[in-house]
This record gives C-alpha cells, structure tokens and sequence, in this order.
C-alpha cells in the first residue's frame, strides 16, 4: 500500500481509484465511453500549424501592403490615432495577466488561474473597444476605408486582427468557464488539470502570438513607411 | 485471427450518426458524395461548352431548360460560355480535386492507416465537412441571382473581377457569391488541414514509426501542410478584391479605368497584384489536387505488382521536394505579365527543376512494375493510367515552363490541354485508383470487375482523344475562352478538330455513367468483400469491411513491418501484414 508516488498515474489511482482492467494499450476503456484523450503537446502542436496559417493570411497581407506602397501616387500615409498606443499597453498588459494565469494554473492555484484568465478577457475586449475608438478619431478626421490606399490597409489591417482577437475571447470566455465548473474536479485529479492546462497553454500561445502580431502591424503600419 | 469490435458504439441516433456525424469515416464518405454531386456537374456544365465549340449556331432547346434566362433562345451567348468556364474550372477545382482525394479518402484512410481511432479533432473535422458544403452551396447560387455566374475564369483576374457588373454579366452579385464561395473553402481547408497534421504527427499507433507510414499518408501529410500554407493567401486576396467591389477600394484596380463610356473612381492599383496572390496560393493548389493521387498510385503499383514500392524514401523525399518547389514556382504563370526577363529566369529554372522529383517518383513507379507479377485489376489500371497521364501532362509542362515557348503558347489551347492532363485527369484517375481500390473497405462489397475494366478502357483511350488534339490546337494559335471559332478567319479551318473533340468527350462522359452505375449498384448487390480482398498489407486491412466506429475497438493495432513488405523471400504468404509479429531473429 505504501507505495511511492512516482507518476502522475499513481496520484490519480489514489485520487479516483486504480483503472478498470483492459489491455495496457488501450487506456482501460470501457465500452461507451469516450475514447482515449490525445497525446501530450497534441493542442500546441494543432495551434502551431493553425497560427503558421493565419501567419500565412498576413504575409499575404503584407506583401500586398509592400507592393502597393511601392506603386506610390496616391499613397498618403496616416498619422498613428493616439489611442492606438494606449490600446497597444492595454494589449501586451493581457498578455502579462495571462501568463501570471498560467503561472497559477501550473501551481494547481485554479480558483486564481482562472480568475486571472477572466482579467485578461477582459483587457482583450477593452482592446477592441480602444481599437474601435482608433476608428472613430480617424473618422472624425474624414478619413474612410476608401480614403487612400494606406487608410485601407489601415482599416483592414485592424480589421483582421480585431476578428482573431475576438475569436481568441470567445475561446479564453470557454476556457474561463470550464476552469471555474470543473475547478472542484481538478483538486482529485491531477491528470484532468494537465489536460486543462494543455489547453490554457494552447490558448495562451494563440494569445501571445496575436499580442505579437498586433505589434508587427503597429510597426508595418506607422514606423515602416 | 480475431475481429476488432467497437468498444465505443456509434450514437444512435440517424442525424448524430449519419448527417452531423464526428466519425471520420462518414465525413470521408460525406466528402466523397459531395465531390460525385460536384463533378456530375461540372462535367454537365463542360458538355454544354463542347457543344458550343463543336455546333456553335445550334439550337439546344432541351439544353436550355436548365438555364432557362441565361440560354434564351436555345443557344449559348459569349458571355454565358464564360460563366460556364469560370463555374466548371472552380467546381472542378476546389469541390472536386481537393474535396474528393484529400477530404475524402484522407479522412477515411489516413486515421486507419496510422492506427488511430479517429481524427485528433473530431468536431473541427465535422465543421469543416459542413463549411466546404455551405461553400458549395453559394458557388451553386451564383448561377440563380441576377446577372447569372461570373465570367472572369477561375482565375478571378482583376481588373475585370473588381469593378462589379459594369465590366459583363455575372460579375455584380455572381462574383461576390463566387468570392464568398472561396473565402468559406479556404477556412474549410484550415480545419481539415489541422485534423491531418496533427493526426499523423501525434496519433500514429504503436510501433508505426513515420518511416513505416503508407506512402498515401505522407502525400496527404503534405498536401495538408500546402493547404495550410496556401488558401490563407488566396483568402487575404479574396478579402482585398471583395473591398475592391463593394468598399471603394482601389487594391488591384487601377486609376483612369475606362468601361462602357465611364470613368471609374479607382486609382492606383495593381491588377498583377491580385495575379501574385493567387497564383502563390494557385500553384500550390495543382500540387493539393495530384499529391494525393501520387500517393494512391504508389501504393496500388505495389500492392499490385505484388513488390515493395521501389525507393520508399526517395518517394518521400520526392513529395516533399515538389511540395516545397511548389510554393516557388508560382511566377510562371505570369510570364507574358511584363515581369522583369531576369525573375522569369528564376521562376522557369525553379519550374524545370521540378521535372527532377517528378522524374524520381516516375521511374521508381517503372522500377516497381519491372519483372513484377502484375495483377491487373481496375484500381491498377487506373493507377498505370495514373502514371501514363502523368507523364504526358508532365511533359508539356517542360514546354510550357519556359519562358520562350511559354510566350507564344500563353492562353493557347495547348495551356488548356495541358492543365487538364496533369491537374485534372491524372487527379481523376488517381481518385477512380482509389474508389476502385477502397470500395470493399467502405462499402464491404467488391465493385463489377467488367463494367471497371470497361470503364478504364473508354475513359482511359477517350481522354486522349479529347486532350492530344488540343495540343494540336494550341500549337496552331487557337486562344482558349473563346466560345467559338465563328468570326475568325485563320481558326476556321480548325472547326473540325473542336467537333472530334466534342464526340470524344460526349462518348467519355457517357462511360462515365457505367461508373456511377457500377458503385451504386454494388453498394447493395455487389458480390459480399472479404476483410483483406486485394492481399495487401496496411492496417485498413487488418479491420472489418465496413470498419466499426472506432476502428481497431479495443484491439489497438502494434506496427511491426514497413507498409509494403510484399513477396518477402522466406515468408508464408507473398505478404505482410504491418502487424504480424515481428520476423523471428536468424537461427
């Protein structure tokens, strides 16, 4: 009985009870239920390839954006909206609450972890709303998405990566909302924590790539001209 | 040997089970259904062409009940010739040759063939099954708003895409269906992509190293990658021209457009732009729709040939080099756009050097067929009708991918016959390779053996008669888009070979119907299949036919041969199944 704890496996047969018997290999299933969970690094290795696309969605962007500054003409660059730098600090502060929660997480704090997590929600959307406030101040200038070719970028820019931060939202409002449910069910069992938290981390990779991303635009938009 | 029964029984329910099912198996089967429904079109939509090319004053009254504004009359306009290439190109394209090679026989095969359970992600695959069908859907529905499909190819070339309905008919709100069509493809494609990649690096069964993978799934391996790859570009291009038409932008249109008498308010921009960004994303997309039909010939040659295939990583080099080629390679299409001669230098010494893994892939086929005991079977022939078409599509490519013939050929006939060798009808028959090859195992009954190898011999000898006297015409000047040769003096004379070609393709379309035929009747009466009819040694034949829910139940399969370990010397069977026990250590 004294046995020591090695793996992860021994704390959850002490937390939920040794598993049913079964071949080795096939995770002691039984029948109708679901089937084995995916390997480790499954979801980051998926959100890899994923953001390697969307990467791909604005390099076509970029070079777009290269090629028509390099028609020049009617090409007028804008002046940076000043909200756009409080929108930028707001941007990389989430990226900061959203590691302080995967720090937490990682130490098994969930009721913290997640709370964090509904923190960094909540910058994303203040970001969104400081990026629609970037629009409106270029409005009240009449500047429109048909101005001139760098006011399109603009709009169009902001644009796309406003939808992938809203997506990224409604994806951290998911993982938020499963963290605080099966916050209890984590206690007795450390496996399905690290399952959670290979999905936090997935997240968390998305999120930073799109604080990252919005910087790259930043730059690409107003300090390279 | 035991049977694998379903330890996770499939929902019970018909629409759990059968229409938004997570089952990898009937998401491939969905895929398939839906590539049979496309490509019953598009080769409707290509018979209406033929005969406008073949007959053009011709009255088609019956015809025209399909299209009864656009075929007013009975005959068949200019325009609405145009819109029949531009909807058979993209139906045929995307919801055909990607949809039924790597949608299809991807999702069905590849979690089997790697000894997975299901995709890594099996909602992800649901939603991109539904997407790709809405996609469908909407390209369908520009053939019934006002002003019908739109003419502007396949291609989508601006300007002529992106000033809207004053530039020919179907261009208002047929373009932006056609536009919105691509857009829901190409995140379509992202979500099944993902699915592939991940299954393949992440789910591979125990003992199945990568070097013990079927050649099929490292063609469908690298078609997800240059999936992932490519459609986000097509997708940034799709958003820029829909700006374009309905937001006043001026991304490829330029300034001081003038049509029908009015000055357009764009200025500025570029149309090779839009050539750049869909032709990065173009080239690619010949390689998503033949990749996978590489793969399955690979894998039919040997089980066939009854050999290992010859040169197992050669074979997956190769793949991956003209993977990698085809993302370089796109400027070739553009060579009479007045780009720099320097950089068409580049673009065609990078197109001819993917003549080397093509020439690698080609003869290791050959070398797999020599001195071998060859079964000819249908899913054989096709797949030496596979390697034939490749080779003579892939020829004049060598032609076309230079510069200096390219000039003269550009928009010729011979661009036309070409594309459909390499791209479409070697794609084609690596899909017929692989229905012909799979059946038994999705549908647990054998197709006719007759009616296959009579449907090999009118398609295979129709396809040719079709293509190679279109090579004639190109090299005789003929312009491609044309909807005839009324009015033009100097293709006159060529009227004769548009009507051979226009008989050949009604009796090849026709041996068609002998397929359908054949796979639907044998659905139900078709002669009962074992679990492994073809003698072959990869894990889908080690499962019963059909394959239960879960696959391999709670027998999870260990990997213990490479994937094509045929007429081992020494060995009881002229086969090994990648799961027998290992080979016992010499005594």
């Amino acid at each position: 009985m004294a046995k020591p704890i090695t793996s992860l496996k021994d704390l959850e047969t002490i937390a939920v009870g040794p598993r049913p018997p079964g071949r080795p290999d096939d995770g002691g299933r039984r029948s109708g239920e679901p089937p084995p969970s995916l390997p480790e690094g499954s979801y980051r290795l998926a959100m890899f390839f994923a953001l390697a696309s969307i990467g791909m969605l604005f390099l076509g962007f970029t070079s777009a954006y290269i090629v028509r500054q390099g028609l020049g003409g009617d090409w007028q660059p804008l002046d940076p909206p000043t909200l756009l730098w409080v929108n930028t600090l707001v941007l990389l502060a989430s990226s900061a609450t959203l590691h302080r929660s995967r720090q937490l997480l990682r130490r098994e704090a969930v009721r913290e972890g997640v709370r964090w997590l509904s923190w960094t929600m909540a910058l994303g959307l203040l970001f969104l709303v400081g990026q629609y406030g970037a629009w409106r101040q270029l409005i009240a200038q009449g500047i429109y998405l048909s101005t001139n070719p760098h006011s399109s970028f603009f709009y169009l820019l902001t644009a796309a990566h406003g939808v992938h931060i809203f997506g990224g939202i409604l994806g951290l409002g998911y993982i938020t909302l499963r963290g605080w449910r099966e916050r209890l069910v984590f206690i007795g069992t450390p496996g399905r924590l690290q399952q959670y938290n290979a999905l936090v981390g997935a997240a968390a990779l998305y999120w930073h790539f799109m604080d990252g991303l919005w910087v790259y635009l930043f730059i690409l938009l107003f300090l390279w001209r | 040997m035991t049977q694998a029964v379903a330890t996770h029984e499939a929902p019970k329910s018909f629409i759990r089970r059968y229409i938004f099912s997570t089952d990898h198996k009937v998401i491939g089967l969905q895929y398939l259904f839906l590539a049979m429904a496309a490509v019953a079109i598009g080769i409707i939509l290509s018979i209406y062409m033929r005969l406008r090319l073949a007959w053009p004053t011709e009255r088609w009254p019956l015809l025209a009940k399909l299209f009864p504004n656009a075929m007013a009359g009975g005959t068949i306009s200019p325009e609405f010739y145009l819109s029949l290439v531009t909807m058979h190109g993209t139906i045929m394209v995307f919801f055909v040759l990607t949809t039924a090679p790597l949608g299809g026989f991807g999702n069905y095969f590849l979690p089997i063939q790697v000894g997975a359970h299901d995709m890594a992600f099996p909602v992800l695959n649901m939603l991109s099954f539904w997407v790709t069908l809405a996609g469908f859907l909407v390209l369908l529905a520009a053939f019934f708003v006002s002003g019908g499909a739109p003419i502007s190819g396949w291609t989508a070339y601006a300007p002529l895409s992106a000033i809207g309905e004053i530039a020919g008919p179907g261009l208002g709100m047929g373009q932006n269906l056609w536009i919105l069509s691509i857009a829901l493809f190409c995140i379509a494609s992202l979500l099944g992509a993902l699915n592939f990649i991940t299954t393949t690096l992440n789910l591979r069964t125990k003992g199945m190293a990568m070097t013990r993978l079927p050649l099929t799934v490292w063609a469908w391996f690298t078609t997800a990658v240059l999936a992932l790859l490519a459609f986000p570009v097509l997708l940034a291009g799709g958003i820029l021209l829909l700006l374009d038409r309905v937001a006043g932008t001026s991304f490829f249109v330029p300034g001081g457009l003038i049509v029908s008498d009015k000055i357009l308010p764009h200025k500025g921009g570029s149309p090779l732009l839009w050539q750049h960004l869909f032709w990065f994303f173009g080239h690619p997309e010949v390689y998503i729709a033949i990749l996978p039909g590489m793969g399955i010939t690979s894998h039919v040659l040997s089980t066939f040939a009854r050999k290992p295939i010859f040169g197992y990583r050669a074979m997956v080099a190769a793949i991956f080099a003209i993977g990698v080629l085809g993302f370089l390679v796109w400027g070739h299409h553009m060579f009479v756009s007045g780009m720099s001669p320097y950089s068409a230098i580049a673009f065609s010494l990078l197109t001819l050097s993917i003549g080397v893994p093509s020439a690698i892939k080609t003869f290791n086929w050959l070398a797999t067929l020599y001195k071998a005991q060859i079964r000819f079977t249908v899913p054989m022939l096709f797949a030496l009708g596979f390697v034939s078409i490749f080779v003579t599509g892939g020829l004049s490519g060598i032609i076309l991918g230079q510069t200096s013939l390219d000039i003269p050929m550009h928009d010729t006939y011979f661009v036309v016959a070409h594309f459909h060798l390499i791209m479409g009808v070697a794609a084609i028959f690596g899909i017929f390779a692989g229905t012909y090859y799979w059946f038994p195992k999705m549908f647990g009954r054998m197709m006719n053996e007759t009616l296959g190898k009579l449907h090999f011999w009118l398609t295979f000898i129709g396809i040719y008669a079709i293509f190679v006297p279109m090579h004639i015409l190109g090299i005789a000047g003929h312009p491609r888009r044309y909807a005839g040769t009324e009015g033009f003096d100097f293709l006159a004379p060529l009227q004769p070979i548009h009507v051979f070609i226009t008989i050949a393709a009604l009796v090849t379309a026709g041996a068609q119907l002998l397929f359908f035929f054949n796979f639907f009747w044998s659905i139900w009466k078709g002669r009962k299949a074992e679990m492994n009819p073809w003698r072959a040694t990869t894990l889908e034949w080690t499962i019963p036919s059909p394959p239960p829910h879960d696959n391999f139940g709670a027998q999870t399969p260990v990997v213990h041969h490479g994937p094509y370990e045929y007429s081992v010397p020494g060995a009881a069977e002229d086969y090994i199944l990648q799961t027998a026990p290992p080979a016992p250590t010499k005594s």
